[in-house]
């Protein structure tokens, strides 16, 4: 036991000081910017008094270890400063956005898991069989796609073609769940397909590693049923890294849904980052990244956690 | 030559495949202002006009031949993906190689280094770089090779590493041999076979984020031609049932699996197995 706090608590350290890091490098990579912020915005006809005023209430007069402690200070309170586009607070323009994408992500979630897990146990009992071989070569290709690929062929079909599901994912408060759920069902399949291929890949591997082990052979040849030397002996050894490989693509779900919101123009948080990256609007491009950033280390976190927790090996030390 | 017309004779199908379609885009590429029937940004016709015999796919969202567009497309997207793969390779495997042999302090902190730009995820690195820098294909490619080559500095310090604390290694060290020379020399001839095979993995990575970003409206500006932009551009036509957008969607596709094949080709013979 002592084992695996020891571990926990050095990958919780890890975890913690990756994102300090990286929202230090967020933040210096804005100190970088060519120029000066205020000059920027004000423009060059702007009188010297001006300037410095705008800098004053941006502080930027500070020295830039003091405005770091408190931007981080002030992000983890909430307030996330103001937008340079229509000057309202971040925080109000990403809050609701933020939830958006996050309801986005759980629904694929809650389709790709169960496929991808008994698609890939499946075709790890029945390897090399045309059934695993078909499987293959299709969440190959899915692999090979761009997300937008697989997005545009899903409006075609659905939208375009059979009219089940609209082509613009529009969602409000005023929906109820059921709205809400038809609206996002494209965007969500799209991203389970493309999360599905990867996960199922690799629960396919890890199980298979497994079943190929010595105490497997070891167990069929004790004579056990085929059930139970599944459930038994190589479940709790797969859950540890079939859990790891459901957390690392979800971390991945954070890189796709960017892609898939501006096609779906659903609205959320990534498709906020787009449009302020081409606006130059750095306030929002930095607090969505960082945001972004943070829940993909987390899930890496917890991916490595729970994988250590769940290790019987750890569970079991001689 | 004659061994790899050999190697090519016992090729299988797939690898074949593979090889066809990517000697069909870098012909197309290539051969560009040959093969066109109009010139990248010149109007052909009307709007979204359906595949005829004067467009043979049809024309885009201004009136452009989609099929000249297609092949400058080709030309545009696999250029930039093979060049900022190529300083990719470079950075990464030169970063990589001497972080394995003076190890220390000079591979403790690049990989330090190296670690905390691949903890962020790739997309929104870039997006961040991009908002900062601005947007263009000089820092489109830069970007790209500065996510790229944390992985190849990740492969070939790895393999280095290996190749590093062999006798062969060692005999030219205590020869008095520089470190440039053991790099060129020793490390590098011995590091190829799996830097050549991740080389066409990275090619697939570098080419599907060119396309991606494009398609977000950050990589190739307009009016240049480059297909992840094309998508994008001509996305409004999908929901009126016209498939234009599908083309270039489908040629990013196609040539991903292509390049696919032929690395899983080259992994299986470097990796010495028979059938």
């Amino acid at each position: 036991m002592k084992n695996i706090l020891e571990l926990t608590f050095k990958r919780l350290l890890l975890g913690f000081g990756t994102i300090i890091v990286i929202s230090m490098l967020i933040f210096i990579g804005v100190e970088a910017l060519p120029g000066d912020l205020a000059e920027a915005i004000l423009g060059q006809d702007a009188t010297p008094e001006t300037v410095a005023a705008f800098r004053a209430e941006l502080k930027l007069d500070l020295p830039p270890h003091v405005r770091y402690v408190e931007w981080l200070g002030n992000f983890l309170q909430g307030d996330l400063g103001n937008s340079l586009a229509g000057d309202r607070p971040i925080a109000e323009m990403i809050g609701w956005r933020f939830s958006n994408t996050f309801f986005l992500a759980a629904v694929s979630t809650v389709i790709a898991v169960p496929i991808a897990l008994i698609l890939g146990i499946l075709a790890a009992l029945y390897r090399n069989t045309a059934f695993d071989k078909t499987i293959s070569i299709v969440t190959l290709s899915f692999i090979s796609f761009p997300e937008f690929f697989i997005a545009y062929i899903l409006i075609a079909l659905f939208s375009v073609q059979f009219q089940f599901f609209p082509s613009i994912a529009n969602i409000d408060d005023g929906m109820s769940l059921f709205e809400k759920l038809h609206s996002v069902l494209l965007p969500s399949l799209t991203l389970t397909m493309v999360v599905t291929a990867h996960m199922m890949r690799q629960t396919r591997a890890s199980i298979i590693n497994i079943l190929s082990s010595e105490y497997i052979e070891m167990a069929k040849l004790k004579g056990l049923k085929r059930l139970r030397v599944i459930v038994v002996h190589a479940f709790p050894n797969s859950l540890s890294p079939v859990i790891n490989v459901v957390a690392l693509n979800l971390a991945y779900l954070v890189v796709g849904v960017v892609i898939v919101e501006v096609v779906f123009v659903y609205p959320g948080l990534g498709q906020l980052m787009v449009d302020s990256v081409a606006k130059r609007d750095i306030p929002v491009v930095q607090a969505s990244g960082l945001i972004f950033a943070v829940t993909y280390v987390l899930l890496n976190l917890l991916a490595d956690l729970l994988s250590i927790v769940t290790n019987p090996r750890q569970l079991n030390p001689r | 030559m004659n061994g790899f017309m050999k190697l090519l004779r016992r090729s299988p199908w797939s690898a074949r495949i593979g090889l066809i379609i990517v000697l069909i885009n870098l012909t197309a590429g290539v051969m560009a202002p040959i093969i066109c029937p109009y010139s990248e940004t010149e109007k052909a016709g009307d709007i979204w006009v359906q595949p005829n015999a004067e467009n043979i796919l049809g024309t885009d969202h201004i009136g452009r031949d989609l099929f000249t567009r297609l092949v400058y497309g080709a030309r545009n997207t696999i250029s930039i993906a093979i060049l900022a793969t190529f300083i990719a390779f470079t950075v990464g495997s030169l970063m990589g190689f001497f972080a394995a042999v003076l190890g220390g302090w000079t591979d403790l902190i690049l990989s330090r280094i190296i670690d905390v730009l691949m903890a962020f995820p790739t997309l929104i690195l870039a997006l961040m770089v991009l908002s900062v820098v601005g947007t263009g294909t000089v820092p489109l490619i830069a970007v790209i090779s500065l996510i790229a080559s944390t992985r190849v500095y990740r492969l070939s310090r790895a393999v280095a590493m290996d190749i590093e604390v062999m006798e062969f290694v060692e005999a030219a060290r205590l020869r008095g041999e520089n470190i440039w020379w053991l790099m060129r020399h020793e490390i590098l001839p011995n590091a190829l076979p799996p830097l050549v095979a991740e080389f066409g993995l990275r090619f697939c990575f570098v080419f599907l984020f060119i396309a991606s970003l494009s398609f977000l409206g950050l990589g190739v500006q307009p009016p240049y031609a480059d297909w992840g932009g094309m998508v994008r551009e001509n996305a409004g036509a999908i929901t009126f049932g016209i498939m234009t957008p599908l083309f270039p969607a489908a040629a990013i596709a196609v040539l991903t699996v292509g390049v696919n094949l032929i690395v899983d080709w080259f992994l299986h013979i470097s990796s010495g197995l028979k059938d």
